[in-house]
């Protein structure tokens, strides 16, 4: 694999500028923004859990974290553009402390598990505990239970008085999404990417070839949190207010969720999986016969029985068995002979 | 003097309560190696079934001890036949499936009992120590965890279905081929771990009131003490209970309740990176 462009890339490419036109006339823009800063925060988990092999619990933690940071810094400045920038390196910085201390101290799958769901309890009960007014940092109040309202939305860089709001901040979420895609697929070509899927395949394989394990975990674990800040520096703006909701265990769940629903170790099955199923339950949240976190319970444990990897990849490989396999078969009676046995499926 | 005595009770209390909360898990987590993230659900439905019982007029010690663990118990079996059972040695399997199941308790719970609080009154009258007013109940909680806590290692040390139990979560290949059938010894570790639960949820269901989404609040406290106190069953429960309780504790004296919460999930994770193994792991080797 190189790192240029492939054929692959310029179908993705032309696909996700295809579906960023249409999908507006299909659904309201105002949704659809959310579907998409969902997608970047399930795509932030899909790098680290299905690529790195880290299983965070707490990935709700960064979002929160960046949708925070975001609005109390665009309270003290007053316009978005340093502010978006902090929310990607706030809590990549974060992630990138407490991943040293918990690489470091070799920390593997359920401890990392349990060690980031509790990080995520304590942003939680801090930030709800912050109602009152010593609780500031510049101008921003806290606010606990309530949340920030009132900051400084996204504007464009350079001009604090026109604010993109509506379809244009639709379509400036979308194209970062699509950017994070792209630096996604760049990341897992270069060399630290393939050294981090080896992590996944076998940790101390890679580490007695002589790679420090710890620290590329680290720097893998700060980039998916980078990512998460982003996300939630865009739902800061698209909700117009932080709350401590960010950080709880609901929205944690919910991110696992989607990974696992659209599938791991794809770009895509996160995206499809977090804007699939966040539709589902605003679709759902419009009844009131049945309540919507049952159904997504449910949906967990079906797919955690019956399709444990997820949609994209059962998919893909139907497909394989269906046509590619066909193709292959055809090729294979051309060159005769081969070794038994296919790695299809 | 009377001060002294009253810190000692919450010291106590807050140690006993921890203990309690995570006894079940320690069943299903430290024995079976099942990580169950819907214990906490568990522990809000033996809330219910106790409330329920009660106001269908039954002696509130009854559905209390007897009622609501037997009902979460069988929700129990009923989970391990249908999920659980295909996803044994699975262990991030587990965890996402227990995480659904959780989701799944509360969508359900809320839909059969609406989304308010729903409580009932404690059972047992506070004292005054001088100055101060004890709330008796405390006392029934750290009186059932230590008899919990004493029955449960009896059990798994001198009777033989407590062996059995312990051989085959060690080595079910072993007590397979010895006669025993893996399976059912699962099955049953099960239902005794979410009866377990259910009967932690119905002691402290008088001191919260209840809503669907209670069990959220128990699942951290419960893994993290049941991680921090390693492969020991009840030596593990205990130690690491007593020093998470003392921490918590002391700081909200010190401070605030929410300070103490924090504190001890801090306390929590730097004990997790020290000794990732948890207490037993390190100390205490080869106890239960």
């Amino acid at each position: 694999m190189s790192l240029t462009w492939g054929k692959g890339d310029v179908a993705a490419l032309i696909f996700a500028v295809l579906l960023l036109f249409v999908m507006p006339m299909l659904i309201s823009t105002y949704t659809l923004t959310v579907l998409v800063i969902y997608g970047m925060l399930a795509l932030s988990l899909g790098l680290i859990w299905g690529f790195g092999g880290i299983l965070c619990f707490g990935q709700a933690a960064f979002f929160g974290l960046g949708a925070y940071t975001y609005a109390v810094a665009a309270i003290n400045i007053g316009e978005s553009t340093v502010p978006m920038l902090l929310a990607v390196f706030v809590p990549a910085l974060f992630a990138a402390l407490l991943g040293a201390m918990m690489f470091y101290g070799r920390l593997t799958d359920v401890y990392l598990g349990v060690i980031t769901l509790v990080v995520t309890l304590i942003l939680f009960k801090f930030v709800n505990s912050t109602a009152g007014p010593q609780y500031k940092i510049g101008e921003a109040r806290l606010g606990g239970f309530n949340g920030i309202p009132g900051f400084h939305t996204l504007n464009v860089p350079g001009q604090p008085d026109s604010y993109i709001w509506g379809d244009a901040l639709y379509y400036v979420s979308a194209v970062a999404l699509i950017m994070v895609f792209f630096f996604i697929t760049w990341l897992l070509r270069t060399p630290f990417g393939r050294i981090a899927v080896g992590i996944r395949e076998n940790e101390t394989r890679v580490s007695l070839m002589g790679y420090d394990v710890r620290a590329r975990k680290t720097a893998l674990f700060a980039i998916g949190a980078g990512i998460a800040g982003l996300a939630g520096g865009f739902f800061a703006n698209w909700g117009e207010i932080v709350t401590p909701g960010l950080f709880s265990l609901g929205q944690s769940a919910e991110i696992i969720i989607w990974c696992i629903v659209g599938g791991l170790g794809t770009r895509f099955g996160p995206i499809l999986g977090a804007a699939g199923l966040a539709y589902l339950k605003f679709a759902l949240g419009q009844q009131t016969l049945i309540d919507n976190t049952l159904i997504t319970g449910i949906i967990l444990v079906l797919f955690v029985l019956f399709l444990p990897k997820g949609i994209v990849p059962a998919v893909t490989s139907l497909w394989s068995v269906s046509f590619a396999k066909r193709a292959s078969r055809n090729r294979r009676h051309r060159r005769g002979s081969r070794q038994a046995g296919g790695t299809y499926g | 003097m009377d001060l002294s005595f009253v810190i000692l009770v919450e010291i106590l209390y807050a140690i006993a309560s921890l203990a309690l909360i995570s006894v079940g898990l320690a069943v299903v987590f430290g024995m079976m190696k099942v990580i169950n993230l819907a214990h906490g659900e568990f522990m809000m439905m033996g809330g219910y079934a106790t409330i329920t019982a009660v106001n269908l007029g039954v002696n509130v010690f009854v559905a209390m001890l007897i009622i609501a663990p037997l009902v979460v118990g069988l929700i129990g079996l009923l989970v391990e036949r249908l999920v659980i059972r295909h996803l044994y040695g699975r262990l991030v399997d587990t965890m996402l499936a227990t995480w659904g199941l959780s989701l799944f308790f509360i969508g359900m719970v809320t839909m059969i009992f609406g989304n308010t609080t729903t409580s009932i009154t404690t059972p047992i009258k506070g004292f005054t120590v001088g100055n101060y007013q004890i709330n008796g109940y405390n006392f029934f909680v750290i009186f059932i965890t230590i008899c919990l806590l004493v029955g449960i290692y009896a059990l798994l040390k001198t009777t033989r279905a407590g062996l059995t139990a312990r051989g085959t979560m060690q080595r079910s290949d072993i007590a397979a081929a010895l006669g025993y059938s893996p399976d059912r010894i699962y099955m049953a570790t099960f239902f005794c771990g979410s009866a377990l639960s259910g009967l932690a949820g119905a002691v402290l269901a008088p001191l919260v009131g209840l809503v669907p989404t209670s069990g959220g609040i128990y699942i951290a406290k419960a893994f993290i003490t049941v991680i921090a106190g390693g492969p020991a069953l009840i030596t593990g429960l205990v130690t690491s209970s007593g020093l998470f309780g003392l921490v918590n504790q002391i700081f909200t004296f010190a401070i605030s309740p929410v300070i103490g919460e924090v504190a001890l999930l801090i306390a929590a994770v730097i004990l997790l990176r020290l000794l990732p193994q948890g207490v037993t792991g390190k100390f205490f080797k080869g106890k239960m």
